[in-house]
């Protein structure tokens, strides 16, 4: 299983989910993806866009200054 | 900016271009006629200083106290029971406060809902402020607020009676009995549904907001039922509220004026706004990637809320705006705020491209159904302007 970073820090929302979606439609089934970012519109929002496009949510832990947010992809 | 105008337009008191394109009445509702015709006359009859023996004084206390009595009528409550404040984060403030301070040898510790108003929770948040999650639906976790309330030193609760962003009504009978259980006793903050939906019974403290039933801001409604441990911490005795203020005596009666009008048209205006509500909702459904906050549970007749998957909400506000209607957000995107919406977040529900709708009393249908055909185009083209249109 192959695990890409999407460095969304710096970035305000809906500009880090759409960073995620972006690299999501173009990954393989299962991928795993992590997700940096320091909005705080982020923590609730990747939960929300994993809801509703039925990705699955693995975590989301504070790392420092940015959240890091790991999703797999349908 | 253009002078009030009065007179010839039906006594609008402020120019407001295409009224019927206002859908942000959840917080603020355009100014009712009974609550503007009772401001300026109350404006000619009332503006003296109602602690005053003079004629004038005198006059502006009959008409404060008529405020008074009517507001306590619809509250169902005894009519010294009711505060004026200078509005409702002063109500609210006046309430947290006042309790904490009766009952500060029990304790400072406050319990409230997740979701909130700001106001409740800026008087609430100290070291000790517990909350109290909500589930998807915006509801209170009724066990988990009764677990939080028997934590030592706990002295006041404080739950909604409507959330305002989303309008989900609370379980405040059960929160009453949780309340009483712990022997704490719960302010209701019922800023979003007074005037919308029947007064609710289950309190021992509730704040109102003059503003969302469409009478003019600049006060704020305190009920204190009596035998409820409050002490305002204000200079007593000076003013002719037990808080040591005193109203500006027109803007007390518009509030209580507008108050009856809008409870004498409740039934009519809920059952109205609740098709016209359906019909938004059936839209943003229609509208692929849209987080439709509309659960199936008790609501306001006239509060939605709605996200947009990758939609800036500031942007999205602008692009309603070029169609003609006003709308809130709650997207950290918009306006003054960096944070998400606390109520969207506590829900679980996309933050990010929300809209807020509040349907004012009187919005007509053919201001709806306009709403609703433009609304996907809005969507979408908010959506291509970041590039997100095939996502």
């Amino acid at each position: 299983v192959t695990s890409e970073v999407v460095d969304a820090r710096g970035l305000r929302c809906p500009l880090p989910i759409i960073r995620l979606a972006a690299v999501a439609k173009e990954a393989a089934p299962q991928t795993v993806l992590t997700l940096w970012s320091t909005d705080p519109a982020a923590e609730p929002d990747v939960a929300a866009w994993c809801r509703m496009r039925g990705h699955e949510l693995l975590d989301q832990v504070p790392d420092g200054d940015h959240l890091v947010s790991r999703v797999r992809v349908r | 900016v253009a002078p009030p105008q009065t007179g010839d337009t039906g006594g609008t008191l402020c120019v407001v271009t295409r009224p019927d394109a206002y859908l942000d009445a959840a917080s603020a509702a355009p100014l009712r006629p009974a609550a503007q015709e009772a401001l300026a006359a109350a404006v000619q009859e009332g503006w003296a200083d109602p602690r005053r023996l003079h004629r004038e004084g005198r006059q502006a206390r009959l008409l404060l106290d008529g405020a008074r009595e009517a507001v306590a009528a619809v509250l169902r409550v005894r009519t010294e029971e009711v505060t004026f404040t200078a509005g409702h984060e002063d109500a609210v403030g006046a309430a947290v406060h006042g309790v904490r301070h009766a009952r500060r040898r029990a304790g400072s510790a406050v319990v409230t809902s997740a979701v909130e108003h700001s106001a409740v929770l800026h008087a609430a948040r100290r070291e000790d402020h517990l909350t109290a999650p909500v589930d998807r639906d915006g509801v209170l976790d009724v066990p988990r607020f009764a677990a939080a309330l028997d934590s030592p030193g706990v002295v006041l609760a404080c739950v909604q009676s409507a959330n305002g962003e989303v309008g989900t009504l609370q379980p405040l009978a059960a929160a009453h009995a949780a309340a009483r259980a712990a022997g704490v006793p719960l302010l209701v903050d019922a800023a979003a549904s007074l005037g919308h939906v029947p007064a609710p019974t289950g309190w021992d403290l509730l704040a109102a907001d003059p503003r969302a039933w469409g009478s003019p801001g600049g006060i704020g409604v305190l009920a204190v039922r009596t035998g409820v441990r409050w002490s305002p911490s204000g200079p007593a005795g000076e003013g002719t509220e037990p808080t040591g203020a005193t109203p500006w005596v027109p803007l007390a009666l518009a509030a209580a004026v507008g108050l009856q009008d809008a409870v004498t048209a409740m039934d009519a205006e809920a059952g109205r706004r609740r098709t016209l509500l359906d019909r938004i909702v059936a839209a943003a459904r229609g509208v692929p990637d849209v987080d439709v906050i509309a659960p199936d549970v008790d609501r306001l007749p006239h509060v939605l809320t709605f996200s947009c998957l990758y939609v800036d909400g500031e942007a999205l506000v602008d692009e309603f705006a070029r169609a003609g209607f006003s709308i809130g957000s709650g997207s950290a995107c918009t306006a003054s705020t960096l944070e998400p919406s606390h109520v969207l977040a506590a829900m679980g529900a996309l933050t990010h491209g929300n809209v807020r709708i509040g349907l004012p009393a009187g919005v007509s249908p053919d201001a709806v159904d306009r709403f609703c055909a433009v609304l996907p185009g809005a969507v979408a083209r908010v959506r291509a302007l970041l590039g997100a249109d095939d996502l």
